[in-house]
């Protein structure tokens, strides 16, 4: 039995001890690198590692947190009675309480022992060579940021209704921020990469795909305004998907902070949109076995066809709706209580590679980067206009580059104006953790000058 | 801990005061380094700061009290009109002892109390759905709050309501008066981000090279003061034990410094200016802005907004981004108005303001005297601090404003 096991048990037996009906603990280690480098030499470098356990304590229908660094005995049994304590201070749900089915599915491939076979030197390495990847591509003027970063992380769950579990996993991702152009023209690209380990990251195409991003940007002027087809790329897509993922939890539809509440079997999307949570995909950097509260992971589908299936359910919100959960208690980590979130999301891919796309496009725009989705983005009615640059398409093809402009649609004309999916899907970290192709949409407001 | 060399940072930390973990993360720390040992510095008692006032301790308080206060102001916002569905009223405390200490003989103390109130109102008519928002806070204790707390709720109800009756946002190039308050995020966006001294040092600023430039018209002044007595973004010292202060960054038009931490501080040669932030012991300290506004000027509100044919009057915004390399910005307008034959007419919504922040700054063209200084969370780095964002009215002869309208 780990450490981590015995806290997670303690938490638990505290929390009863105290007077709790139920209670559950969830106790994790944490520990990770970062190095990032600019014109070759190390800017920073940090080491850190954090443990502790939060323990949720349920009394007639009322639900305490707290949390601590400190895994001894006492330490534990501090924590297990501040969570019953600060029980008695809520207000009653009679939904809130622990799952009745508790599981954990088998995810392969969570952990990879080959980062234990990387030294700092070699992270180091590695961050210098996505710098170099990108500065050596002609027209680079400058490596703004070039950072690898990798965590590793155990967690251990248990509950008063006999669930004892636990997993390790493994991430590590690198990035870079290229500049490309001077002074008024100057124009920036980003190159991501992730996996589970070092080997997974392959410093020439993080380093060359932000070269590549800012050097297509260059000599960007301001197009005039008009309606147009729009080519979202897979970073722009999944930046959309991780917000509409947002909306299709079931807190923010009982809120009535969603405007897809009321809206399940309905058609939402274009024919051609599938879009799943899947929190057992192997790749998936939010995979787990099981979620947050001690449901087993799974894939749920949210939009097939066009249509859409369901929301996404802890076990609060399940039980107010009268469903069941999908697994999707998120935990950000032992420091906050679950609470409704996304896995993985994955946009299913299509058929038409980019080329293609731009081909249906006919005349329209490509868009490379979305500035502003979160201040620019309605989440009740979906309305949004968004700053956006990259390219003309012209004849079905790629032509000048363009900046200074916005997109503006809503969240659901431009799901149902989808007219056709990119085949290259990839993972993207940004807006939660989703894998998105790019995406064709068949109008939008462009504007500009 | 951090051990600095040359440019090159080692940080790491561990949850917890356990001495062997403190340690084992410092030797983690210096062991990146190569170089002679150098004996440890006397390590004096570290001196308080000159914080600000706190009447009140919000901890002292009691639980019902604040229950209370949130359902009288969930009570006035449902209370003032039938379309208000829905209200969320936020309460947050946070007191923070802060101690830092470095080789130098720097042993600084703070402790911070900061207090929040926010609303979000939720209306709905016809099938329309429109949201508002409105906050107060500051470094201060529970007297900041217990004032017509209602007052919050009251606004962000007000401007739900009030989109309910929105056109859509006009497209094209226009004048934009800019409310005051949280109206000063554009310059916070546009402007602030660009002078922080590790954006510059790297070239990543368009401000980088432009020291003693004049950018903007003789009118404008701004200023980033983390001393201003209990703002949202004032703390006694900041996160490496530099007293918080003043720093004029634009006077009359000519930019004259960049806000500075210690370590880039020493690379150019002058006085950290009191801007090395950090979230919290988990991150490193980074040039941050405190509270960052525009100096007052003499216009009136009447008289930016007389002047204009056909503008946007941006009273609040949702929000904005920049890329501190080029100064590209986007502005999501939260409130928004149509200003037609010199007169303030229908509200908007879904306005964007697209723009560059050094042709922003230069097309300032009037400020009136009504400065207020509103609470933002600024995220930067992965880090996100409380930051202090204000101005008075400020009127911009021309922005993009990318509308609805079609």
């Amino acid at each position: 039995v780990s450490e981590l096991d015995e806290a997670a048990r303690r938490g638990v037996e505290g929390a009863l001890d105290a007077g709790a009906s139920d209670a559950e603990a969830w106790a994790e280690e944490a520990t990770s690198r970062r190095v990032r480098v600019y014109e070759g030499e190390v800017e920073s470098l940090s080491d850190a590692g954090g443990r502790g356990v939060g323990v949720r304590a349920f009394v007639d229908g009322r639900s305490g947190y707290a949390y601590g660094t400190d895994l001894t005995e006492e330490g534990v049994r501090d924590v297990a009675r501040a969570a019953r304590e600060a029980a008695e201070a809520a207000d009653p749900d009679e939904h809130a309480g622990l799952p009745d089915e508790l599981g954990a599915a088998p995810v392969e491939g969570l952990a990879s022992p080959a980062l234990h076979d990387w030294t700092t030197e070699r992270k180091v390495e590695l961050a210098l060579a996505v710098e170099r990847a990108a500065r050596e591509r002609p027209g680079v003027t400058q490596v703004e940021n070039a950072v690898y970063s990798d965590s590793e992380g155990s967690v251990a769950l248990a509950n008063s209704r006999g669930f004892a579990a636990g997993y390790h996993a493994t991430q590590a991702w690198a990035y870079a921020s290229a500049f490309a152009g001077e002074g008024a023209d100057l124009m920036t690209g980003l190159g991501v990469g992730l996996g589970r380990d070092p080997e997974a990251l392959d410093p020439d195409a993080i380093g060359g795909e932000a070269a590549e991003r800012a050097l297509a940007l260059v000599g960007a002027r301001q197009p005039e305004s008009r309606r147009c087809p729009v080519v979202l790329d897979a970073f722009v897509a999944a930046s959309f998907m991780g917000f509409i993922g947002a909306m299709l939890s079931a807190d923010a539809v009982q809120r009535g902070r969603s405007l897809f509440a009321d809206r399940e079997g309905d058609e939402v999307a274009g024919p051609a949109l599938a879009l799943a949570d899947d929190g057992t995909d192997p790749e998936g950097p939010s995979s787990a076995p099981f979620d947050g509260e001690g449901s087993a992971s799974r894939r749920t589908p949210l939009i097939e066809g066009g249509r859409l299936l369901t929301f996404l359910f802890d076990v609060r919100t399940a039980r107010r709706a009268g469903r069941a959960t999908t697994g999707n208690a998120s935990r950000g980590s032992y420091r906050s209580p679950p609470s409704v979130g996304t896995t993985n999301l994955l946009l299913e891919p299509g058929d038409d590679d980019l080329e293609g796309l731009f081909r249906q496009a006919g005349d329209g725009l490509y868009v490379t980067d979305v500035a502003g989705l979160h201040s620019g983005v309605n989440p009740v009615s979906g309305t949004f206009s968004v700053g956006a640059e990259g390219r003309l398409i012209e004849a079905g093809e790629a032509a000048g580059p363009v900046r200074e402009l916005t997109i503006a649609s809503d969240l659901v004309s431009m799901l149902k104006a989808v007219r056709a999916v990119g085949s290259e899907a990839r993972w993207v970290p940004f807006g939660g953790s989703v894998k998105a192709p790019p995406l064709l949409i068949a109008e939008m407001a462009v504007s500009g000058s | 801990v951090r051990v600095v060399q040359g440019d090159s940072s080692y940080y790491g930390y561990v949850d917890g005061h356990a001495e062997e973990d403190l340690l084992r993360v410092a030797g983690s720390a210096a062991q990146a380094l190569r170089g002679d040992a150098r004996g440890p510095a006397p390590v004096p008692a570290a001196e308080r700061a000159d914080g600000h006032a706190v009447r009140v301790r919000p901890e002292e308080v009691e639980a019902a009290r604040k229950a209370d206060l949130l359902r009288a102001c969930d009570e006035h916002a449902r209370g003032l009109a039938s379309e208000v569905v829905q209200v969320r009223i936020g309460y947050g405390e946070s007191r923070r002892q802060v101690e830092v200490f470095n080789s130098e003989g720097r042993a600084a103390a703070d402790d911070r109390t900061r207090i929040r109130l926010s609303a979000q109102v939720v209306a709905r008519r016809d099938g329309r759905v429109e949201t508002g928002s409105d906050t107060r806070g500051g470094h201060a204790g529970w007297e900041l709050i217990e004032t017509e707390p209602e007052a919050v709720a009251e606004k962000a109800a007000r401007r739900a309501l009030t989109l309910l009756d929105a056109v859509d946002a006009p497209t094209g190039r226009l004048p934009v008066v800019v409310g005051n308050g949280f109206g000063g995020v554009l310059l916070h966006e546009a402007v602030g981000h660009g002078l922080e001294a590790d954006a510059v040092q790297k070239r990543a600023s368009v401000y980088a090279g432009r020291l003693g430039d004049q950018l903007a018209d003789p009118l404008v002044t701004a200023y980033d003061d983390g001393s201003r007595p209990n703002d949202w973004g004032s703390d006694g010292i900041d996160d490496e034990g530099t007293p918080t202060r003043r720093t004029t960054v634009i006077e009359e038009g000519r930019l004259v410094s960049y806000l500075y931490d210690v370590q880039r501080a020493r690379k150019d040669g002058v006085e950290s200016t009191g801007n090395g932030r950090r979230e919290s012991f988990r991150h490193l300290p980074i040039p941050r802005m405190t509270n960052t506004f525009f100096a007052p000027g003499d216009a009136t509100v009447d008289g930016l907004i007389g002047e204009i044919e056909r503008g946007l009057y941006a009273v609040s915004f949702g929000g904005g981004q920049v890329e501190p390399a080029t100064g590209d910005f986007v502005f999501g307008v939260s409130e928004g108005y149509l200003i037609e034959g010199g007169k303030v007419t229908a509200p908007v919504r879904g306005a964007t303001l697209v723009g560059n922040g050094i042709e922003a700054l230069a097309a300032v063209d009037g400020i009136a005297a009504d400065l207020e200084i509103a609470t933002g969370y600024c995220g930067k780095a992965g880090q996100s601090v409380a930051a202090g964002v204000g101005q008075p009215h400020v009127r911009i002869r021309e922005l993009t404003v990318g509308g609805t309208a079609s």
